[in-house]
């Protein structure tokens, strides 16, 4: 079966830490631009079927434990990026689109493509 | 932009600039559309709206002229920082702004005109959804039974009630409630059944759960004689107060949630049962809600065990605790979604769901469930689902649903 390529946006028009929505068929699929790279994910959530890409995406947060195992507090790490639904708070991992908290779930991927000035996914 | 401005900033990047439901649920939509709900009776046992966005109005129905006089001036002018009225609790709801229709909520345009913004806001997500007749809630008064002045939690009882019945319920017929009883006043608890009972979309009423009230105490008896009389369910809404002792200990909100909004039901649960309310009541309707289901075959299997060594406890009781609890009803959100479905099919069948269950969405907050969540379970039959989405609540409350499905 030959793949289809579905028109994102031009390269100039895409900037980092933004998100578009492009429709597909009876859905869409988010497409984003973080930490230098693109990814593309059905707009699905695979919990209650949210729309996972119309929310925040976040830096995941880790906690902070001494050597002596006390508790120092909480930090953002900029490295994950998080895909969080907006429905129910649902995160997952920018760059695999599984679920953080159970990785046995997750969004569908879609592969992207960057073509002299513009860029596509391929469905 | 600094990523500490991330949730703000990443918010005013949506598609949408203003929150829209009717938007944020287009996959709910889709969901009502392949799953064909028009043909389904749906009742939504349990969801709410912001009365606070409303307090200027429901504070002029305060009846005590000088409460009026103070709730009024604490909401039109005050410090601004808080009122009294409607006492906010600690907590995260929102996820910290991850679950965006909190944050954004006050963004959504709604007409102007006769009909009330929160029937409009109501009536967007029930159509999106394809719920057909709603048991409406309010949101931040779950918290007013920890209200240390009695009086205040009586008097705005008695002004929400009479401003609901009047801008609500009277004009949206598929909008109905169980109205918030006072319920540290025995005797204004009873006059409200007696005032409220036969008013148009009243199909029952409600306790707030976290309160430090004895359901077994005498005061309440004539109250229960009322209900039962009137055929109207007595609801027991969950709710946390993070400022309770014991979940005082808990420092993350999930605890204090998960925890919270279960044990206040099992207390009292468990008082009704042990006091033999159930004996003296036979006909009387109780519901539990918000508490999810995972608790009742828990607290089954402890009753049961400690009744066979201890009923001289409860001499009143003339079966099984567990046997009284099958004859309760609960609503299903938040399901808990074991990945053995085996467990959630005990738990019905512990339960009595076919006949027992009604579901609800909660929504908008954020742990809100759809129908699909009963919708799409393989573990149940199809008269079970169309029983728990809506045929259950129909002979609970007595619905004339005809409206909506003419014969
Ligand atoms: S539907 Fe996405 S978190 Fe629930």
């Amino acid at each position: 079966m030959t793949q289809k390529e579905i028109f994102v946006a031009h390269r100039s028009e895409f900037k980092e830490r933004e998100r578009k929505i492009v429709p597909h068929g009876n859905t869409e699929i988010g497409v984003y631009r973080a930490n230098g790279k693109l990814y593309a994910y059905q707009n699905l959530c695979a919990h209650q079927g949210g729309p996972a890409c119309e929310g925040l995406l976040m830096p995941k947060v880790e906690e902070v434990i001494a050597r002596d195992q006390t508790y120092q507090g909480q930090k953002f790490n900029y490295e994950e990026l998080h895909i969080v639904c907006p429905w129910h708070g649902w995160e997952y991992d920018l760059q695999t689109g599984e679920m953080v908290a159970d990785r046995k779930f997750r969004l569908k991927k879609y592969e992207v493509v960057e073509r002299g000035e513009d860029i596509y996914v391929l469905v | 932009m600094s990523w500490y401005e991330l949730p703000t900033s990443d918010i005013h990047k949506m598609a949408v600039e203003e929150l829209d439901t009717s938007k944020l649920l287009t996959n709910a939509a889709r969901q009502r559309d392949e799953r064909n709900y028009k043909d389904l009776l749906i009742i939504d046992v349990d969801c709410h709206h912001y009365e606070n966005e409303s307090l200027r109005e429901i504070v002029d129905y305060i009846e005590d002229p000088v409460m009026k006089h103070s709730a009024q001036m604490a909401t039109t002018g005050g410090t601004g920082v808080q009122t009294s009225f409607l006492p906010g609790l600690v907590g995260y709801q929102d996820i910290a702004g991850r679950v965006t229709r909190y944050p954004l909520r006050k963004s959504e345009k709604t007409p102007t005109g006769k009909v009330h913004r929160d029937v409009t806001l109501t009536l967007r997500w029930m159509d999106a959804m394809g719920v057909d007749y709603v048991c409406l809630f309010p949101t931040p008064m779950l918290a007013m039974g920890s209200h240390p002045q009695t009086e205040v939690e009586v008097n705005m009882a008695r002004a929400y009630n009479r401003w609901l019945t009047e801008n609500i319920l009277y004009t949206e017929s598929r909008i109905k409630s169980m109205l918030y009883l006072p319920f540290n006043d025995p005797d204004a608890t009873y006059k409200m059944v007696q005032d409220f009972g036969d008013k148009k979309g009243v199909v029952g009423f409600m306790v707030t759960a976290s309160r430090y009230a004895q359901v077994y105490d005498n005061a309440y008896m004539k109250t229960y004689s009322l209900l039962e009389e009137l055929g109207k369910p007595l609801a027991f809404h969950a709710g946390y107060n993070w400022s309770d002792p014991i979940l005082a200990t808990t420092n993350r909100f999930i605890a204090t949630h998960a925890l919270g909004f279960t044990f206040f039901n099992i207390v009292h649960c468990a008082n009704w049962i042990v006091n033999g309310l159930p004996v003296r009541f036979p006909k009387l309707k109780i519901i539990w809600i918000e508490s999810g289901i995972a608790w009742v075959p828990w607290l089954m299997q402890r009753l049961d065990n400690d009744y066979k060594m201890r009923s001289s406890e409860c001499p009143s009781l003339k079966k099984l605790p567990s046997e009284y609890m099958r004859e309760m009803y609960y609503t299903s959100q938040p399901l808990e979604m074991p990945d053995d479905l085996s467990v959630l099919e005990t738990t019905f069948k512990m339960m009595n769901a076919e006949t027992q269950l009604l579901w609800a969405s909660d929504y908008p907050h954020w742990d809100m469930d759809l129908p699909s969540k009963i919708y799409d379970l393989p573990i149940l039959s199809e008269q079970a689902k169309r029983n728990i989405l809506g045929e259950n609540a129909r002979s609970l409350f007595n619905l004339d649903t005809s409206p909506r499905f003419p014969k």
